[in-house]
């Protein structure tokens, strides 16, 4: 048995290994094919249409890349907020991060009306738009959390991971602002011109994030045979329960806003009473499913600590954030612009009406080409680098573990009396 | 006393977000040319547009008959955007479209064509990542697909859904207005025309077919017709909340 | 394939300082048609060096600047250079024939006629 937590990479060999890579590199290749039909046949062939021009794609690239930012937590809370306990993790969370944020952009580029030219997009930037600070902010994430990575595998580098740490942290922070605020500086639509999308989707990020790194470790732990501990996933879960409810408060707060303002009355009576999908999606996915179950399985005495069950509302919150994603990006354009406040409007171009959209195969193959991506970085760098704890075992995590249950109601009579 | 400036389009704020960036971009962006204002006048066609001339739109809408889309043929016909063979309704062009706006209080109802409204502050151009979308120095709002990269953020942000996206590809476009599959496309408040010294086809059409509401003109030139005629009668913009500055005004709602 | 071995023929030559291909052994040279009128905006030499970079300014002066009636548009490429197209289902006169005899040869990719038209004015009637 191992004295201590050692960094190491998979070693699994044979069709325990190449049979589940085999998987991942169909859907890429599926995936890739649906990105060629599109790129060759035009938009034409996808529900995405000149209202509602942002489609599935997008939901699942802005999912990804809010997740990205979210599943470097855990080596900022081991770096910027000195939690010695999650140290050994620390370098499997920016490998989840890059490996999300990849998936997302791959997305995002190739559902591009011209990705041949996204060497236009490099070399021609205008300032004043949040695509291109986003750009920035994209590439700038990679390098910086690629040198964090580096610093914290590098001996030599060790004493220098903790000042890349916190510029990881703050950047992510810039870069999950520059996403909601994709939403957020848009002017004329009811959905978005807000400032509460930047940090709304800090807290989403949170969330998201999380869910998706904690199913990576159980996946690999349960995968590769290697002992996790309850004292990492039952930190997980107190995070957990953190997070979707900080979700939920933002959601909240986004609603009561909206509601209070009468201008932004039919936007929503649209989300939250009458918009058939859209409304739906936001009750049972984004608050039923997202918020509502993984909160009462997380916290209730009869299911908070089975280890399946938190992996459950783990998905559930993926689940939840994607339905989250699509009523924010595709409901928000089908409510139609407000032309004429106050005024009944009609047209032959759906002026006055909600914009139809119906997802078609290609884009969601391309969309989970994203993930596909993801998961495919995620599996290659652990098998090639060291950055897999060997064990997550409470005895070296805990550090309550080896203390009798006498000395432990001594600490907690000592903590009273303070 | 402090007296704030309650213009929606105070332009000090425009100054704010984009005066440090200005610079950058400058030297960024050194196919776009700046130069310095000239004398109102004619211009040569081998000489850039300035801004001493701001092109813009007057609509009538007294004078616009519901139902009447004299105008939006013109355009078809002038930039050869129809029926796209595959592409669905809602994914064909529209770069000008005919609106039925009632007040359901009063039960006033008018009708107007809209489209680009060739914003001072156009949210296009704003999010626009490669500088593809752009104002002219006369006011004309334009796609350069040269550079399009098709990301559809401009769509995203016009208030008017006045652009469209290209989503098959075309065949048999006119000389004058390239259009392709993957890029964004929109009213160029025909730009080739108006290089040209005439008006546009929209107009144009509204006056021989029609009932003569749309006027054409530099709103700059207090002589121009145009000019004259915003100065006598109400105009509004729509949306003007916004703070847009759009060049198209409209009379009569 | 046919461009792979235009390519690599080319890389050969250049790296053997050998003379360029004659016919017979390989790709043909590219033998794009004469223009209408006697002389084109620059002399033909400088026109098969650098016509990419004087679109490309004039593109922008164009958009941008509203500059138009300058000796380097495109309009103007396709109204001396269209010759029948080579397309059996096409009858007007473009410029895909003229540009693709140069283009093939050099494997390089043109991405002018996605949006512009490569059709004449008069093959089609004129519209301006």
């Amino acid at each position: 048995m191992s004295k201590r937590i050692n960094l190491d990479h998979l070693g699994l060999q044979g069709i325990s290994f190449y049979g589940p890579l085999a998987w991942i590199g169909l859907l890429i290749l599926v995936g890739l094919g649906c990105a060629y039909t599109m790129e060759h046949s035009g938009h034409v062939i996808t529900g995405m249409n000149n209202q509602v021009m942002w489609g599935t794609p997008h939901v699942f690239a802005v999912f990804l890349i809010v997740a990205a930012s979210g599943a470097l937590n855990v080596a900022s809370i081991s770096s910027v907020f000195g939690k010695q306990m999650y140290k050994p993790l620390a370098p499997l969370s920016t490998v989840v991060s890059a490996a999300l944020l990849v998936g997302g952009l791959a997305v995002l580029v190739l559902d591009l009306g011209r990705p041949d030219r996204l060497t236009v997009a490099m070399t021609h930037y205008n300032f004043k738009s949040i695509f291109a600070w986003n750009i920035y902010l994209y590439i700038g994430f990679l390098l910086i959390i690629l040198t964090y990575l580096w610093m914290m595998m590098e001996r030599r580098m060790q004493p220098h991971a903790h000042g890349a740490g916190i510029v990881a942290f703050l950047w992510r922070l810039a870069l999950t602002t520059g996403t909601g605020s994709i939403f957020g500086f848009v002017i004329a639509r009811q959905a978005y011109d807000a400032a509460i999308m930047a940090p709304m989707f800090i807290v989403f990020s949170f969330a998201y994030g999380l869910a998706a790194f904690n199913l990576v470790i159980m996946g690999l732990y349960n995968w590769t045979g290697r002992e996790l501990g309850s004292f990492v996933t039952y930190r997980f879960r107190s995070m957990l329960r953190l997070f979707v409810g900080g979700s939920a408060y933002f959601t909240v707060i986004y609603h009561l806003t909206n509601l209070y303002a009468p201008e932004h009355a039919a936007w929503e009576r649209f989300i939250l009473l009458d918009g058939g999908i859209y409304t739906a999606l936001f009750w049972l996915g984004q608050v039923g499913i997202g918020y509502v179950a993984p909160l009462l399985l997380l916290f209730h005495p009869g299911t908070r600590d089975s280890f399946s069950v938190i992996a459950g509302a783990s998905v559930l919150i993926l689940l939840g954030g994607m339905a989250q994603m699509y009523v924010t990006i595709i409901g928000g354009q089908a409510f139609p612009l407000l032309l004429f406040p106050g005024m009944e409007v009609s047209s032959g171009f759906a002026d006055g009406v909600v914009a139809s959209y119906v997802p078609s195969m290609w884009e969601v193959g391309l969309g989970l080409l994203g993930f596909a991506i993801a998961l495919l970085i995620i599996v290659l760098s652990a098998k090639t680098l060291r950055v897999v704890p060997d064990n997550l075992s409470n005895r070296f995590l805990d550090p309550d573990h080896d203390k009798t249950q006498a000395e432990l109601a001594e600490e907690r009579a000592l903590a009273q009396s303070a | 006393m402090t007296r704030y400036n309650d213009r929606p389009d105070d332009p000090d704020r425009r100054r704010l977000l984009g005066g440090a960036l200005a610079v950058a971009a400058t030297a960024i962006a050194p196919g776009i040319l700046l130069v310095a204002p000239r004398a109102a006048g004619a211009r040569m066609p081998t000489e850039p547009v300035t801004d001493a001339v701001r092109w813009g739109l007057l609509i009538d809408t007294t004078k616009c008959e519901a139902g009447c889309d004299h105008c939006v043929a013109a355009c078809q016909t002038e930039h050869g955007w129809t029926d796209e063979p595959l592409s669905r309704p809602d994914q064909d062009a529209q770069w000008i479209r005919k609106v039925e706006v009632r007040d359901p209080r009063t039960g006033y109802a008018f009708s107007l064509p809209m489209m680009c409204q060739h914003c001072e502050y156009p949210p296009c151009a704003d999010v626009c990542p490669t500088g593809a979308s752009f104002k002219r120095a006369d006011g004309i709002v334009l796609v350069d697909k040269h550079i399009c990269i098709g990301c559809r953020y401009c769509m995203v942000a016009c208030p008017y859904k006045a652009r469209s996206f290209v989503h098959e590809d075309i065949e048999g476009q006119k000389a004058y207005s390239p259009r392709g599959k993957g890029t964004v496309e929109s009213c160029t408040l025909c730009v080739h025309r108006v290089d040209a010294g005439r008006v546009p086809a929209c107009v144009e059409a509204c006056a021989a077919r029609a009932g003569d509401a749309m006027l054409f003109g530099d709103l700059n030139d207090p002589e121009s017709a145009i000019a004259k005629r915003i100065s006598q009668i109400a105009t509004t913009r729509i949306r003007a909340d916004l703070g847009l500055h759009q060049g198209v005004l409209y009379h009569g709602f | 394939m046919t461009r792979l071995t235009g390519v690599l023929l080319v890389c050969v030559g250049l790296a053997l300082g050998a003379v360029p291909a004659v016919a017979g052994d390989g790709v043909p040279l590219p033998m794009p048609a004469r223009g209408t009128g006697d002389q084109c905006v620059e002399p033909t030499e400088t026109m098969r060096r650098n016509h990419m970079e004087y679109l490309l300014h004039q593109r922008d002066d164009t958009v941008h600047g509203g500059i138009r009636g300058t000796k380097y548009a495109l309009k103007d490429c396709v109204e001396c250079h269209a010759t029948p197209d080579p397309r059996p289902e096409v009858t007007a006169h473009t410029l895909y024939g003229f540009c693709r005899e140069c283009h093939d040869y050099a494997a390089v990719s043109i991405d002018c006629f996605g949006c512009h038209t490569p059709e004449s004015t008069a093959s089609e009637g004129g519209a301006e």
